[in-house]
C-alpha cells in the first residue's frame, strides 16, 4: 500500500497525521506530505485508511501495490 | 416576515429561539425537501444544509467571498462610533475576511504560530488553567460548567498568546460577546465592540513596537511579507481576528461538550476508562455540536441547485447542518464517540479552514480529560434551564451541573 498527499488540495487540516505519524509531516505552515515514498508498512495499513477517510479535503489517496 | 416562522424553507430565522435551542428537526426537514433554503429576515440569505452542498461552496471562492463572513446586516459601523470602528470596518479581519491574493500571504503569517507543534507547548499552563477554575468550584458540588468553566478557558489562553494579562480575559469576553452574539443583530452594539477592542489593540501594538515580547503581536510586527514589513492596519485587523475569533467559538464547543457529557454516563465512563480514545472523541463532538456558522457573499449571479442567486446575495455556511447530514455520516444524530471515521467540517473546509484548529483542539482536549479527573460524575442540574446562544456561533451560555 502506498500514500500521496494531493498539495493542491491539502489545508492542513492535520487529521492525516494525528491518525498516523509515522506516514504524515507536517511543514511549518501545516501542510501534510507523505513521509518518504509513502509506502505503508503492514502495520500501519489502518491508520492509513483512517488517514484518507478523516481528511475533509479529500486530498490523501491510496494506491494498493502489491505484495513485491 | 416578522413573528413565528410558519416555512422554514422560504423564511428561516436562525435566530429564532427554538431553532437556537434544538435546530437539528429543522435542519432534517430542509435537507430533504429544501436543501438551499431562503429567507428575506436579516437582510436576506439562502442557507444550504447538505454536507456536499456546504462542501462544494466553501471551496469554491471565486464565486463566493469571505468579504463578509457576519451572518446578520454588517453594514459600516454607526458614524459616531468612533476611528478605530471606521478602521475596522476598512481592514476586516484577514484572513478570515480576505478573498486570494491577500488571503494566501495573511494566512502563511498566522498559520506557524498556530501549528500543532506550537500549540503543544501552549498545553502544560492550559491544564494547569483548568485545574485552578476546577479548584474553584469542586468542593461545591455544583458550578456552571458554562459560566465557571468553559467560558473562563480561552479568553485566557489567547490573553497569553497576545502577551495580554490573563486579567483581561472578562473585558474580552464582554467584548466579544458584543461584537459575535448581543451586537450581531444590533449594529450600536456591534460598533461599541469594535471600538472597544481595536482602541485596545492599537495600544499594544504601541508597547510592542517599543518593546517587542515573545508574544504574537511582536511576531505580526516583526513578520515581512515580500521583503517588507507587514502594514499596521493588517497587524490590528489580525488581532481583532485572534481576539474574536477565538473565544466564544472554543468556549462553545467545550460547553457544548459538557453538555452531551452530563447526560450520557456510558461516553464519560468510557473515557474515563479509555483515556487515549480522547482524540476521537473530541472530533465527535465537534461533529456533533459543530458552533460555527459562517457567511460568503456571491460575486456574480448564478444558479445553484435550481436556485438562482443573485451577485450580493449572502449565503449562510451551515457547517453544523452539514455535519449532521446522513447522506454523508451514517447515524448522524446520533454521538457516537469512537467514530472513527469523521471527515467533519466543523472547522470549515478550503482554504478558509480555521486556523486555530489545533489551539481549539488542544482546548477541548485538556479541559474535557482535566473536568472528568475530577468530576467524573455530574449531570444537568435542570435540563430545561440550560441557555443557548446561537446565530453565528451556537453553544451553551448558563448550564449549572450539579456532582456528588
Amino acid at each position: 500500500m502506498r500514500i500521496k498527499v494531493d498539495g493542491e488540495k491539502c489545508q492542513g487540516h492535520n487529521r492525516c497525521f494525528v491518525a498516523a505519524r509515522e506516514l504524515f509531516e507536517l511543514d511549518d505552515y501545516g501542510y501534510s506530505h507523505e513521509v518518504g515514498d509513502g509506502v505503508v508498512p503492514p502495520a500501519l495499513e489502518e491508520n492509513a485508511r483512517l488517514a484518507v477517510a478523516n481528511c475533509p479535503e479529500r486530498a490523501i489517496s491510496i494506491e494498493e501495490i502489491g505484495e513485491a | 416576515m416578522d413573528g413565528t416562522v410558519e416555512d422554514w424553507a422560504t423564511d428561516y430565522d436562525i435566530f429564532d429561539p427554538a431553532y437556537v435551542k434544538d435546530p437539528y428537526p429543522v435542519w432534517d426537514e430542509l435537507r430533504q425537501q429544501c436543501p438551499v433554503a431562503h429567507t428575506e429576515r436579516w437582510g436576506g440569505s439562502w442557507m444550504p444544509t447538505r454536507y456536499a452542498d456546504l462542501f462544494n461552496i466553501a471551496r469554491d471562492v471565486q464565486h463566493f467571498s469571505s468579504r463578509n463572513v457576519l451572518v446578520a446586516p454588517a453594514g459600516p459601523p454607526p458614524e459616531d462610533a468612533g476611528a478605530e470602528a471606521a478602521t475596522a470596518f476598512q481592514v476586516g479581519a484577514p484572513p478570515i475576511t480576505s478573498d486570494p491574493p491577500v488571503h494566501t500571504w495573511a494566512r502563511r503569517l498566522l498559520l506557524p504560530p498556530f501549528s500543532i507543534q506550537a500549540v503543544a507547548r501552549l498545553e502544560p499552563e492550559t491544564r494547569e488553567l483548568c485545574r485552578s477554575l476546577i479548584d474553584g468550584f469542586v468542593d461545591q458540588g455544583r458550578a456552571d460548567a458554562a459560566a465557571d468553566y468553559a467560558q473562563q478557558i480561552p479568553p485566557r489562553v489567547i490573553a497569553g498568546m497576545l502577551g495580554i494579562p490573563k486579567e483581561m480575559a472578562g473585558t474580552f469576553t464582554d467584548w466579544v460577546q458584543g461584537f459575535l452574539e448581543f451586537g450581531l443583530t444590533n449594529a450600536d452594539i456591534r460598533g461599541e465592540a469594535a471600538r472597544s477592542i481595536f482602541g485596545f489593540l492599537r495600544e499594544r501594538v504601541e508597547e510592542r513596537k517599543e518593546r517587542p515580547g515573545d508574544d504574537l503581536i511582536s511576531y505580526l510586527l516583526a513578520s515581512e511579507v515580500n521583503g517588507r514589513a507587514v502594514p499596521e492596519p493588517h497587524v490590528l485587523g489580525t488581532c481583532f481576528l485572534l481576539l474574536v475569533a477565538g473565544i466564544d467559538t472554543t468556549w462553545s464547543s467545550i460547553g457544548s461538550a459538557l453538555w452531551h457529557l452530563a447526560q450520557h454516563p456510558e461516553d464519560r465512563a468510557r473515557l474515563v476508562a479509555e483515556p487515549e480514545l480522547m482524540p476521537v472523541a473530541v472530533e465527535e463532538l465537534l461533529r456533533a455540536y459543530s458552533p460555527v456558522t459562517m457567511a460568503r457573499v456571491v460575486t456574480e449571479d448564478l444558479e445553484y441547485n435550481g436556485r438562482k442567486i443573485a451577485a450580493g446575495d449572502k449565503v449562510l455556511m451551515s457547517f453544523p447542518a452539514a455535519n449532521r447530514d446522513p447522506e454523508k455520516f451514517p447515524d448522524a444524530d446520533k454521538v457516537i464517540i469512537d467514530r472513527a471515521e469523521n471527515p467533519h467540517i466543523a472547522f470549515g473546509v478550503g482554504i478558509h479552514r480555521c486556523a486555530g484548529s489545533n489551539l481549539a483542539r488542544m482546548e477541548m482536549q485538556v479541559s474535557i480529560e482535566e473536568w472528568l479527573a475530577r468530576i467524573p460524575e455530574f449531570r444537568l442540574e435542570d435540563p430545561d434551564a440550560v441557555t443557548w446562544a446561537g446565530g453565528q456561533v451556537r453553544g451553551p451560555r448558563s448550564m449549572p451541573v450539579v456532582f456528588p
